[in-house]
């Protein structure tokens, strides 16, 4: 039997596959290679920052930040790699050490001041954002050899399907958040802060370096999707990806994460960002429909992802009390 | 009733300092930030532009005030409002009357509070997450309402209310101020306010004692809608259209800021209406300064959020029993001034 834990997983897992089914059977050419693999180049940038965010959420908090942090990076690299004669790769050094001690910084206020994560990564976003406008409101392109080397690596497959760097990078973070998540101390403190604070630090969660640690994973991860971003987009522009924290936050809902923290698996992110992938992939297709539906047919997809995560713990907690209290009549 | 006034004037003299603040870089910025003319029978002014321009985040932040006390939050207005505006222009264009146009936004933004209420209240779903469903999907239905553009209209009773003027006072000032007047009456002159706080302070025992959480819950995102229905006529009326798009666009966040900035804790109970409308006045003479001193509009993101990290200092539990503990630790241990009321403990969850 499938532990209820895992349900939602599956529930997702599930949705995916049929709704991946359904449209392929509408339209056959979606089962083709360069569908695949445009839907993991477009969604590489959200499927990092989604990472970052499941951490977050998994420890019972939420990052608004995510949004402007990728913009600022975008904006970051487009005007150090046009003003000075730096390389790309120290560029991005600089953008990963200056956005991880943001998150980082974030994570101690949450913690010190013990105001909650929603006003304290407000304020983050109100300050990235406005960084990103006084470093330059103007979209500035990116135009560096470097970049092009970079663009051109990537896999084709047999059948025409171009398997792109920054698609791979999503695909790697995947791996490695999910090995730091299970396979770490680190990663069991984050499930154990989601779990409750108080019993977390019953049992010796270091909360200080825990809450700090995972908004520098989260801020830090915003900007590598800002770099996956500004590869994607050959420019910086201040006023992009705005919203894109709610992508985030949906994707990791879809994913079967508990938004009250403590259970999840960054799995059902990954497809969590694949549903939405399709979602925008079959409007594409379709041709008739309007972009806005992708924005009501995720409310929905939200909405009852909620209600399933409502229904499982309303149904543990009921089995949990009878057996305690067939526990206290024998 | 002498007291009551003297403790609401008490509670809110920091924000009046502030905004007396704010309003004093005004005039250093622009010395004749003053003065107010009557022309073509209206009143011009900077301080008249203050009001206005401040209407849909006053108007928001009435809601938002009762939404926060009860420690919830409600992420949608914004979305709200774009639907409130489309919902009116759509029923004008159509050739309806400008009062229908207003009901028919009205009943719509009823709806949408409805809905986040009945997912708190009866499903029981965090309040940030459940308005989060609306606030993704409301821009949508926004756009399936004006059929993804802008619509546009002449009515002139629709445009009156966000462009026109009652007694040479623009319409918008009216509206909230009125609405936050009587708001305020209602909570204060009856014993909803109180109970209100009481769901927020902890909402187990206001049960136990016979509150009736689940239809005040209800209740306060349903005003939470309205107050945002009204806010998006007014924006939509302003422009002479409905963008589905840009209409409301993150001010749920300078909606929230106004509420914290009027000092109420997010983490629910006490409150106070008139602060937080003081606080939107804040946000907007803020922006005012910013305006009139030629500074680049890019800094006003950065200042805002330096303004909400001072405030998260100053809020802080932690930094308020800290500065506690030096005064009662300093060597006149006892001053006249009462020790700060106890905060609610921030519940480990």
């Amino acid at each position: 039997m499938i532990r209820s834990h895992h349900l939602p997983l599956m529930v997702t897992l599930a949705t995916f596959v049929l709704a991946y089914a359904l449209c392929g059977m509408q339209y056959p050419s979606m089962f083709s290679t360069r569908v695949v693999a445009n839907l993991l180049t477009d969604n590489a940038f959200l499927g990092i920052v989604a990472v970052g965010m499941t951490f977050v959420i998994l420890s019972g908090g939420i990052d608004l930040s995510v949004g402007s942090v990728i913009a600022f990076s975008g904006v970051f690299l487009a005007v150090i790699l046009r003003d000075t004669a730096i390389h790309p790769l120290a560029a991005f050094v600089l953008v990963l050490c200056i956005t991880t001690a943001f998150g980082a910084s974030m994570g101690a206020l949450i913690h010190y001041l013990e105001m909650p994560p929603f006003i304290v990564t407000l304020a983050g976003m109100f300050l990235a954002r406005g960084a990103a406008y006084v470093l330059s409101t103007d979209s500035v392109p990116i135009d560096h050899a470097f970049y092009d080397v970079l663009k051109d690596i990537y896999w084709k497959a047999p059948s025409g399907g171009r398997f792109r760097l920054i698609g791979g990078l999503m695909i790697v973070t995947f791996v490695v958040a999910g090995l730091v998540l299970h396979r770490t101390r680190f990663g069991q403190n984050v499930y154990a802060l989601g779990g409750g604070a108080a019993t977390a630090r019953l049992m010796g969660v270091p909360l200080a370096g825990t809450t700090i640690g995972i908004y520098a994973v989260s801020g830090g991860l915003a900007g590598l999707a800002g770099i996956v971003f500004s590869l994607y987009t050959s420019a910086g522009y201040s006023l992009a990806t705005v919203g894109v924290e709610l992508d985030a936050i949906a994707a990791v809902v879809i994913g079967g994460t508990l938004l009250s923290g403590g259970y999840g698996f960054v799995a059902g992110t990954f497809f969590g960002i694949l549903i939405m992938g399709l979602i925008q992939t079959y409007i594409v297709f379709d041709g008739s429909l309007s972009s806005w539906w992708t924005k009501i047919v995720i409310g929905g997809l939200l909405f009852a992802f909620i209600l399933l995560q409502k229904g499982l713990t309303w149904a543990t907690t009921t089995r949990r009390k009878t057996a305690t209290g067939f526990a206290t009549q024998s | 009733m002498a007291s009551t006034t003297t403790s609401t004037f008490r509670r809110i003299l920091p924000q009046l300092v502030i905004l007396g603040c704010a309003l004093m870089l005004n005039v250093l910025v622009f010395p004749d930030f003053f003065r107010i003319e009557f022309q073509n029978g209206r009143l011009f002014g900077n301080l008249i532009d203050v009001l206005n321009r401040g209407a849909p985040v006053a108007l928001l932040s009435i809601g938002m005030t009762l939404v926060i006390a009860t420690r919830g939050i409600d992420l949608s207005v914004g979305a709200v409002m774009a639907i409130a505006g489309a919902t009116a222009a759509s029923l004008v264009v159509e050739g309806h009357g400008w009062v229908t146009a207003l009901l028919g936004a009205l009943a719509v933004g009823a709806i949408c509070g409805a809905w986040n209420g009945l997912l708190v209240a009866i499903l029981r779903i965090q309040p940030i997450v459940a308005t989060l469903v609306l606030m993704v999907a409301g821009r949508g239905i926004a756009q399936l309402i004006t059929e993804g553009t802008i619509l546009t209209f002449l009515n002139p009773g629709l445009i009156r209310l966000g462009a026109g003027t009652i007694m040479g006072v623009p319409t918008p000032i009216i509206l909230w101020i009125v609405l936050g007047a009587f708001a305020a009456f209602a909570v204060r002159r009856t014993a909803l306010g109180l109970l209100i706080e009481s769901i927020g302070v902890n909402q187990a025992s206001s049960r136990l004692a016979g509150i009736n959480a689940r239809v005040l819950l209800i209740s306060v995102y349903l005003v939470s809608g309205l107050c945002a229905a009204l806010a998006g006529v007014i924006v939509a009326a302003d422009i002479k259209g409905a963008d589905a798009n840009n209409a409301g666009l993150w001010l749920e966040l300078d909606a929230i800021l106004a509420v914290v900035i009027g000092g109420n804790s997010l983490l629910g109970g006490r409150f106070s209406i008139v602060a937080s409308l003081l606080g939107a006045l804040i946000i907007q003479s803020v922006n005012s300064v910013i305006l009139l001193s030629g500074m680049p509009p890019e800094f006003n993101l950065v200042i805002k959020a330096l303004l909400i990290l001072a405030i998260l200092v100053i809020q802080s539990p932690k930094v308020g029993h800290a500065v506690y503990m030096l005064r009662a630790a300093g060597p006149k241990a006892f001053d006249t001034r009462p020790a700060p009321a106890a905060r609610p403990q921030k519940e480990q969850s």
